[in-house]
């Protein structure tokens, strides 16, 4: 099948991981990945702040850009939910009843990846091997606008290697929310607390989920504590076999205290299955 | 235009922002930990009583389009409402607004002589401060319902609509009850028995003395002129049944069209709220029974902003809302920053979209203008909204209708930060750039404290360093 990569903007700007891992998957089940150039945002950042106007321009592009294509995937809930459950809305907001129909029929061919693999492909077992111990937080949009259900479990239980652990309160939100993050900061980090201390009792290396988003959030909180547990997108732990290193190395950043008591933050970007070398970014503050 | 609820009477606007009045409600530990077992305990019950019935989705689907029957055709209801409720022998009264109101209730206690009054739990006089308003005209409003009872004794306000006093532990009213209530046992201890026959003994006095007694309605028929009371306690129904003269102020959507309608609420609401199949006790009660009950019997309809929801069209279904606070269970939010928070009587997911539709608001530093943002749009509210109010799209609708409000004045940060997305969204060529802009950022330094705004998110989580390749360059090299 030929099938259309909505990248996300995130992942292609912060999270490359995610969209590599996604197109390796589809490759590896026979499909041919195509990559949609004219593609940028969906605009769900500017919708849920409010700013519907600033939406349209992007839904019509996103329209334009994947009309043409018979299906289409993201590594991200958030996204697809804002494709699916928005997007129609904002163009007859602003009185575009032709740009709302064209953008219901991208949504009804636009999926989620655990939706493309189990739903449309079929397929749980994917081939990958993950030797690590992981715990799988069901994003929120994933969860309750896709109902995307127990799939990603499925997939993941289909993982070879793997130790699967469940996570307490798993659908209860990590405190994200885009820019309420920002704007309710307090709020945000103690909801972050306490999905990071569900995370802990698992004792899981790798906390998993089906949006870069919500990973970034978690993972942004487990490296400021030092916990040493990771955040490794969904896709990319299927994406991972035994030959490839695909996900198994650091996702996001972490924080250590310097010789000098000074902190250091340290990034490492993994390498991808292409063999780039990995690079080391240390930087004090 | 339509009419909002006024300022300055009532209580629907707290003097803070949300993440202001949030800020020291998150600090407070001991009222965190009051909350989140309160809520957990609640959130468990009603899960294991919803998934004991088969048809849940169905009465959920039937409640949401009872409710926008009635919202299409309130004014016809509500006309028949007055004429079953006097045909009866019962006697309607119309507010506009919280001042009318009270005004309105002060003068019929006043009529009777009597300088104090029961009440029943009711969120529409709480919504008016109504108890303020008897106060400063002599009148005493004793509450009677356990935990209204323990906020006015604390000299507090309620945070949650169905359990007022959720932010209080045991020992804390404990505490209350010793300072507060005369003749109480001085060796009372905390079990919660021993402070419901403590409550039960102060109460008893007041219901028997009592000539008037002041409701609201959870739900009225209109075809029957029938007005309705569930509780927990029985307290309520001492209320409705021992004095001589009865008033019930209701908010004019509590409507439902004929007497068979109840049945879907009377399910959907008792398991939504406490969590039980049926609530202890249903009182209704259709104008006025010679030799049996209060002999006058007083319904006052309040809008008080009410109209102003109606007339917004994606915003009226927050008046579907059957005030079970199922929404607030769940609310991670709500379980952290507690109901105080929210600044009015509604708190929670529906707090934030029904009180900014009713009060208005009057640009961005109005308290209220910053609820529809109280939300990381997780969308718990919306399943568990026994009428399936859909809260996360009232809450977007809500924040464009502030964003376009502000339309043309000086642009926010926020504006702009907007604007600059949009611009870089704008084309796969801007956007490249833009990260690109954003790759340069790592090689001119990350630190771990970035300055504001970005603060806001380096305060308690590290910033991922920008991979050294986009997909989008990756692509280009490996696909392209």
């Amino acid at each position: 099948m030929r099938i259309a990569l909505f990248a996300t903007c995130l992942a292609d700007a912060m999270f490359p991981e995610a969209a590599k891992a996604t197109v390796l998957v589809l490759e590896r089940l026979g499909h041919e990945v195509v990559f949609p150039a004219g593609q940028t945002c969906c605009g769900q950042m500017h919708v849920n702040t409010g700013y519907l106007d600033e939406a349209l321009p992007l839904v019509r592009r996103h329209v334009e850009v994947f009309e043409d294509y018979e299906i289409a995937v993201a590594p991200s809930g958030s996204c697809v939910g804002s494709v699916r459950h928005q997007h129609a809305m904002v163009a007859r907001r602003a009185g575009d009843a032709r740009l709302a129909e064209r953008a219901e029929a991208v949504a009804s061919r636009t999926y989620e990846l655990s939706e493309l693999l189990v739903d449309v492909l079929g397929v749980t077992d994917v081939g990958a091997h993950y030797p690590h111990r992981v715990t799988y937080h069901p994003t929120c949009h994933s969860l309750r606008m896709l109902r995307v259900g127990d799939k990603p479990l499925q997939l993941l239980r289909a993982v070879r290697g793997i130790d699967l652990v469940e996570l307490p309160q798993a659908d209860v939100c990590c405190g994200f929310g885009g820019t309420f993050a920002v704007k309710n900061a307090d709020t945000s980090t103690a909801m972050l607390a306490d999905k990071m201390a569900n995370i802990l009792t698992t004792k899981a290396e790798v906390c998993t989920a089906g949006d870069s988003s919500c990973l970034m959030h978690i993972g942004g909180g487990l490296s400021r504590l030092r916990t040493g547990v990771r955040t490794v997108h969904l896709a990319e732990i299927l994406a991972s076999t035994e030959s490839s290193q695909v996900g198994t190395r650091v996702g996001t950043a972490s924080t250590e205290s310097g010789p000098d008591g000074t902190r250091v933050g340290t990034a490492s970007v993994a390498s991808d299955a292409s063999g780039t070398a990995a690079t080391t970014v240390a930087v004090s503050s | 235009m339509p009419v909002h609820a006024p300022a300055g009477v009532g209580h629907l606007r707290g003097t803070q922002s949300f993440p202001d009045a949030a800020r020291g409600a998150l600090a407070d530990t001991q009222l965190r930990r009051n909350l989140g077992g309160a809520t957990a305990t609640i959130r468990a019950k009603r899960q294991a009583v919803v998934d004991e019935v088969d048809d849940w989705e169905q009465l959920r689907e039937a409640g949401s389009a009872l409710k926008a029957d009635v919202m299409a055709r309130l004014p016809e209801l509500l006309v028949q409402l007055e004429e079953n409720v006097t045909a009866r022998g019962g006697v309607v009264h119309w507010a506009r607004d919280a001042a009318e109101a009270n005004r309105l209730v002060v003068d019929l206690v006043r009529a009777t002589g009597v300088d104090e009054v029961v009440k029943v739990k009711s969120m529409a006089t709480q919504e008016i401060g109504l108890n303020e308003a008897l106060e400063a005209a002599g009148i005493a409003a004793w509450e009677t319902d356990l935990a209204e009872l323990i906020v006015q004794l604390g000299h507090d306000t309620p945070s949650h609509i169905l359990v007022p006093a959720i932010h209080r532990n045991r020992a804390e009213i404990r505490e209350i009850f010793l300072r507060e209530m005369p003749d109480v046992d001085p060796d009372l201890t905390d079990e919660p028995r021993v402070l419901a026959m403590a409550a039960r003994a102060h109460l008893r006095r007041v219901f028997l003395r009592a000539k008037v007694g002041i409701s609201g309605a959870n739900f009225a028929v209109a075809d029957t002129g029938t007005l309705s009371v569930v509780e927990s306690e029985g307290n309520g129904r001492m209320c409705l049944t021992l004095p001589e003269t009865l008033i019930t102020v209701m908010g004019i959507e509590k409507l439902v069209p004929t007497w068979q309608d109840l049945e879907v609420f009377l399910q959907l609401l008792p398991r939504s709220s406490t969590g039980e199949r049926m609530n202890p006790y249903t009182s209704t009660w259709t104008g006025v029974t010679p030799g049996d009950g209060p002999q006058t019997v007083h319904l006052v309809l309040i809008d008080n902003g009410r109209t102003a929801v109606l007339a917004d069209e994606v915003g009226r279904s927050a008046l579907h809302c059957i005030r079970c606070s199922a929404c607030l269970n769940v609310c991670p939010v709500y379980e952290r920053a507690g109901g105080h928070a929210y600044g009015s009587v509604y708190p929670g997911p529906i707090g934030a979209v029904l009180t900014p539709l009713m009060t208005g608001t009057t640009g961005h530093d109005d308290p209220n203008a910053s609820l529809p943002y109280a939300s990381s749009l997780c969308g718990a509210c919306f399943d568990a909204c026994p009428v399936r109010i859909n809260i996360p799209e009232l809450l977007v609708h809500l924040r464009a209708k502030g964003v376009d409000a502000e339309r043309g004045g000086i642009p926010s940060g926020q504006d702009l930060a907007m604007k600059a997305a949009g611009w870089a969204m704008g084309s796969p060529g801007k956007f490249a750039l833009a990260e690109r802009a954003a790759g340069l950022s790592r090689v001119l330094g990350r630190g771990s404290s970035l300055p504001w705004p970005a603060s806001m998110w380096t305060g308690a989580r590290d910033l991922p360093a920008p991979p050294t390749e986009t997909f989008r360059q990756w692509w280009a090299r490996e696909r392209g």
